[in-house]
């Protein structure tokens, strides 16, 4: 059965990807519908949704029209929750291929710096470099890097360690091939499908941290995000409950469609085999 | 009287398997004090049968006609609570992996006090006492000792007495045994078995044991089940059908059992040496602060020659090192010391990366066929990767890797099909063709068969040994299965905790063992004894 | 003895952590713009230049780099965790008055976690492919995917504003001035929300874990024999099933310190809560980096300490492990 078959027959996955792809069109379509910037005034304060025409989500305190920043918000996540996954990648799938690879002192070594990264609270750390750096989509890139990369490095060390006493690896150092090329060809390519499933989830829980440091007021100053969206409608939530719970709706869609999709990867890319034995 | 009577039993399987019905119209009886062998290989439905006495079977297999019936009763169509109230009292059942067959945190003792809870039977002090009593009856020395112990504190073999102790704990007229001892080394087996006939014996037990071994079955069984896909295709008593078969398929079967008389031997000339190992040693562990309690000796002080054309067997039981000397030889593993000459060329004074282009002068095959072919690689790129990493171009590998896909009896189009799309068999002919691909003087085979059915076994010695007459290898040939070292090998040596104990040509070998060990493991091997006398107490 | 030697050797473990974390603080504020002193003294600080050359002084600023780390860890070792300039009180004070809430919620979170989500992960495995299973994985999936803020935001207005079942904020009735046990309850009414709320991502986590190892282990041979000895069918299920699935939970539950204390900002943001997560948040708001980076130690050293508890709970649980290995 092919890959994509078996992913079709999750039904949870392919509405995760539905979902996804609707925010992502959200996201590349929301200088479109929203062609003025979130943070202009465009109308009355505190509209409720759907009081007035075109103004669907309603406006904040300060009149800005809260549909349009849940679209432009969009752009945002996505672009940090992708960018800080690949850097937490490029940080800890190298450090978990030589850990569990070659064994011994790097091994050692590498896993009292990972063990190091995971023990420090990762939302303070996250909160104390972004205060300390100064709020930037850089120093939240960086921040968000910073504290996902451990789970990842364990994670490829446990697969190439398993990998590496597999036979046929062991085959290919017996055949004589060279220990750059058994780690590219027999072993990396065989943990590409828990990396992805894991790269999935990461994306979800860089988003879900992102929107928290902005809802702490960390956020880019320039952009408007989900979590500061929420975080400027706290003040107001008896009177205008719609300017924090709609920015919420879209990340729980968000957070959500990704870890659907991440387990329909799952499920498509390791089947349960039943052939093999008798 | 029969304890269980089977009959016209049939198994239904899911529309998804290759097949229809799991057993078919199965007809078994078993009468008190006997023992019973269904054998057959993976897949017969053996396994199934005993499961389904006991009602046990996995869902998607269910019972789609016949009956079984336990001193008259019948069972199929029981409910759950009455077959639970017949599971342990009227029939006990013992497993195959000693390892996973004990719930890991709970003791011992809790285990066996767990049967007479569920059945209220005895008070309290009875139960315990009970408990130590079992525990004697089944050979466990200190059995005050073990009652307190987890079951990670234990070897395989004492898990099995344990295992044993809980199944006859309420004395069940039926005791099944389910592949009892293939997870087991050879010595642990005989014990097992000795074990398992005097507690039927003692207690007049009807024994319904699953096996695959022909062995086994001339040890214990008074009478014999052979299954086929599902299908009985003999059944008689054991002398009879082991002596005097019927059936094809029975036949075929036996003749693959490899026999314990030796070949005549090969006559080599002079050949010269092909492999040379002086003095190899190899510890592991100790590499701890607090203490190095974990020290183990895989191999010390091994010596050994393999000339051209001959087949060296390396014999023992799990722990004996004889893995560890074959992935030392190889430098797979690394040895601590020790000379390792592969012709004229001294392998053990160089450095890995000195080492990887004489790579090709000794090869290996592996044991799981299963796990040593990269799934996502196909066949052919499997067999030309070798020589590619050695420098010859991908045309020119490809190539050969045909050559020999015909060479082990492969049609030459499998090079372009994945490995999963091959048997058992026909993937460990791969492993062949690819240890093959670099033209080596030695191969070093790892327990080539013992991951195979019976009968296709015989196929891949028999390849083996052909290959080795037309390429003229030394073979280094791993294995715990003294059967297959006794046809295959031209001389072996003996194993035990990391040294070699004894190295003979192999007729000598069998004729006069001069260790003690030597003639444990020979003494040791099921259906050596053909003409051992078998008490038998009718009931 | 074991057990002690196991404790004391991982109490100096967590002491080089601790060290090897004030050190990456050290290393941050020279990493920040600006010198490091203003960094330190923060917003407020900053403008009195007093106060900023008392820093410099403390801090050893025109001394070599590696008699500056000197100066800082022993001041950290000694529990000298700077001076807050707008708050015009040592920080470690500042950070020991709230201490105690923070780790009230946090415990009932933790606790109220692993038993909800351990029960739900039974009940998704015993009923598995029923209708019930469904709701409680997918309820799962649902409070896994929401942001913890949001979620205590809008019980906030649900279960406070809306329906006024539960007080808004704060840690307990002001004024009212109970004492006693009627204190006590007034405090778990406050709990309540900000509890369950921190616990609810972790509940989810927690059931997802135990369904899927109860799952796992229903196959396993240990439990087949179990079934052949003939013993009922809950008797299995408590001392066969769950109580092997439980293990690889509580390893999971030890890893999640870090998320819990982490959480706490937020939830103590949201409901007012006077534990250390506020302060952290006041202090952002403040630029006030000398309290920062004393409550990060501090969460710090909660979470190397919850870390080496839940190790000894484990270790006594599965008697697998050799305790002191």
């Amino acid at each position: 059965m092919s890959f994509f078959k078996r992913f079709a027959r999750n039904k949870g996955a392919l509405i995760g990807l539905i979902i996804l792809l609707l925010v992502v069109l959200a996201a590349i379509l929301a200088p479109y519908f929203y062609p003025t910037s979130p943070w202009r005034m465009v109308t009355r304060p505190f509209l409720p949704p759907m009081a007035m025409d075109g103004y669907w989500l309603g406006t904040d305190a300060l009149g800005r029209d809260v549909a349009s920043g849940v679209m432009h918000g969009a752009r945002v996540s996505l672009l940090i929750g992708l960018v800080s996954t690949v850097t937490a990648l490029l940080i800890g799938v190298p450090i978990g291929a030589l850990a569990g690879y070659f064994g011994g002192l790097i091994d050692d070594a590498l896993m009292r710096f990972t063990e190091f990264f995971q023990t420090i609270p990762a939302f303070a750390l996250a909160i104390v470099i972004v205060a300390i750096l100064q709020p930037s989509l850089y120093s939240i890139v960086l921040a968000i890097a910073i504290v996902s990369w451990p789970p990842v490095a364990r994670l490829v060390r446990g697969e190439v360690l398993s990998l590496r006493s597999r036979e046929y690896v062991q085959a290919a150092v017996v055949i004589g091939q060279s220990t750059p090329r058994i780690i590219f060809t027999q072993v990396l390519p065989n943990t590409i499908a828990p990396i992805t499933v894991m790269a999935s989830l990461m994306v979800a829980s860089a988003i879900l941290l992102e929107s928290a440091l902005s809802f702490l007021g960390l956020g880019d100053p320039n952009m408007m995000t989900w979590g500061y969206m929420i975080g400027a409608g706290r003040t107001r939530l008896i009177a205008a409950w719609w300017i924090s719970f709609f920015p919420g709706v879209a990340i729980f869609l968000t957070v959500l469609a990704l870890n659907l999709v991440g387990e329909g990867l799952n499920d498509a890319l390791n089947p349960r085999l039943s052939q093999e034995g008798g | 009287m029969s304890v269980l009577v089977v009959e016209k039993l049939t198994l239904a399987l899911p529309s998804v398997a290759d097949r229809k019905h799991a057993v078919s119209n199965l007809d078994l009886a078993i009468a008190a004090g006997e023992t019973l062998c269904i054998v057959g290989e993976s897949g017969s439905g053996k396994s199934m049968t005993a499961h389904a006495v006991m009602g046990l079977l996995p869902k998607a297999v269910r019972p789609a006609g016949g009956s079984i019936k336990l001193a008259g009763r019948e069972l199929l169509g029981l409910d759950e609570e009455a077959m639970r109230s017949v599971r342990g009292r009227e029939i006990g059942m013992i497993f195959q992996e000693p390892m996973t067959s004990l719930n890991p945190v709970m003791r011992i003792s809790d285990q066996i006090l767990e049967t007479f809870e569920a059945h209220r039977a005895l008070d309290d002090r009875a139960r315990r006492r009970r408990t130590i009593e079992l525990l004697e009856e089944v050979g466990l020395p200190d059995p005050e000792h073990i009652a307190r112990a987890y079951p990670h504190e234990l070897s395989g073999g004492q898990r099995q007495r344990v295992m044993i102790a809980m199944a006859l704990a309420l004395e069940p007229k039926l005791l099944i045994a389910d592949e009892p001892t293939t997870a087991l080394d050879v010595t642990t087996q005989a014990q097992i078995l000795r074990l398992i006939d005097d507690l039927r014996r003692r207690h007049g037990t009807a024994v319904l044991f699953i096996t695959h071994d022909f062995g086994v079955v001339a040890e214990i069984a008074d009478h014999v089940a052979v299954l086929q896909n599902g299908i009985c295709v003999e059944q008689g008593p054991a002398e009879e059908v082991l002596q005097r078969p019927r059936h094809d398929y029975t036949k075929r079967l036996l003749a693959a059992v490899p026999s314990l008389i030796p070949p005549p031997p090969k006559v080599l000339g002079d050949a010269p040496d092909a492999l040379v190992v002086e003095g190899l040693n190899k510890t592991y562990g100790g590499r701890g602060f607090f203490g190095g309690s974990r020290r183990v000796v895989a191999a010390e002080d091994v010596t050994l020659t393999i000339r051209r054309g001959e087949t060296l067997g390396l014999v023992g039981e799990s722990g004996s090192g004889k893995s560890t000397v074959g992935r030392c030889i190889m430098r797979l593993t690394e040895p601590d010391g020790g000379l390792l000459r592969v012709g004229d060329l001294e392998i053990s004074a160089m450095s890995a990366r000195q080492f990887r282009p004489f790579r090709n002068r000794i090869q290996m095959v592996f044991q799981d066929p299963y796990a040593s072919l990269n799934p996502r690689r196909r066949v052919g790129r499997i067999i030309a990767e070798g020589p590619e990493a050695q420098g010859v171009s991908r045309r020119k590998a490809e190539e050969r890797a045909r050559e020999l896909l015909d060479l082990v009896g492969l049609s030459a189009n499998a090079a372009d099909r994945y490995p999963h799309e091959f048997s058992g068999g026909q993937r460990q002919r791969i492993g062949i063709a690819r240890a093959l691909a670099l033209d080596p003087d030695v191969l070093v085979a790892d327990e080539p068969v013992s991951a195979l059915d019976v009968s296709v076994q015989a196929q891949i010695l028999d390849l083996i040994q052909d290959l080795q007459k037309r390429l003229g290898l030394a073979i280094l040939f791993v294995t715990h299965d003294l059967r297959v070292a006794a046809q295959v090998c031209d001389r072996i040596a003996v194993m035990q905790r990391g040294r070699i104990v004894e190295l003979k040509p192999t007729a000598e070998l069998f004729a006069n063992p001069a260790h003690e060990y030597t003639q444990q493991l020979l003494a040791a091997v099921p259906g050596a004894g053909a003409s051992r006398a078998r008490d038998r107490t009718t009931a | 003895m074991h057990l002690l030697r196991f404790i004391g050797g991982r109490l100096i473990k967590g002491v080089i952590v601790l060290i090897a974390i004030a050190t990456l603080n050290f290393f941050l504020i020279r990493a920040a713009p600006g010198d490091p002193a203003s960094v330190m003294a923060g917003e407020a600080g900053a403008a009195d230049a007093e106060f900023l050359r008392q820093l410099r002084e403390q801090f050893g600023l025109d001394r070599p780099l590696y008699e500056q780390l000197w100066i800082y860890l022993t001041d950290i070792l000694t529990l000298d965790l700077g001076f807050s300039y707008r708050q015009g009180r040592p920080v470690i004070e500042l950070i020991a008055d709230r201490l105690p809430a923070t780790l009230l919620l946090t415990g009932a979170a933790f606790v109220f976690s692993l038993v909800l989500g351990v029960i739900l992960g039974v009940l998704a495995a015993r009923r598995a492919g029923k209708w019930s299973d469904s709701a409680i994985t997918t309820g799962a999936l649902f409070f896994y995917a929401m942001p913890l803020f949001w979620i205590a935001l809008m019980s906030q207005i649900i279960f406070s504003l809306w329906l006024g079942w539960l007080p808004n904020v704060g840690f307990e009735t002001i004024g009212a001035g109970y004492t006693g046990l009627r204190r006590a309850l007034d405090i778990g009414t406050h709990l309540i929300l900000p509890a369950t709320t921190l616990g609810l991502f972790f509940t989810a986590l927690y059931a997802r874990m135990m369904r899927a190892a109860m799952l796992e282990i229903s196959g396993a041979d240990f439990v087949k024999t179990a079934r052949a000895k003939g013993v009922h069918e809950g008797r299995i299920v408590r001392r066969h099933i769950a109580r092997n699935a439980i293990l690889p939970v509580v390893t999971l539950a030890g890893l999640q310190a870090g998320q819990i204390v982490g959480g706490a900002v937020l939830t103590e943001t949201v409901f007012g809560w006077p534990g250390i997560g506020r302060l952290m948040f006041e202090a952002l708001a403040q630029r006030d980096y000398q309290v920062l980076l004393g409550v990060f130690f501090v969460s710090s050293a909660m979470v190397v300490l919850f870390n080496l508890i839940t190790d000894v709970v484990y270790r006594v649980a599965d008697p697998r492990i050799e305790v002191g290995r």
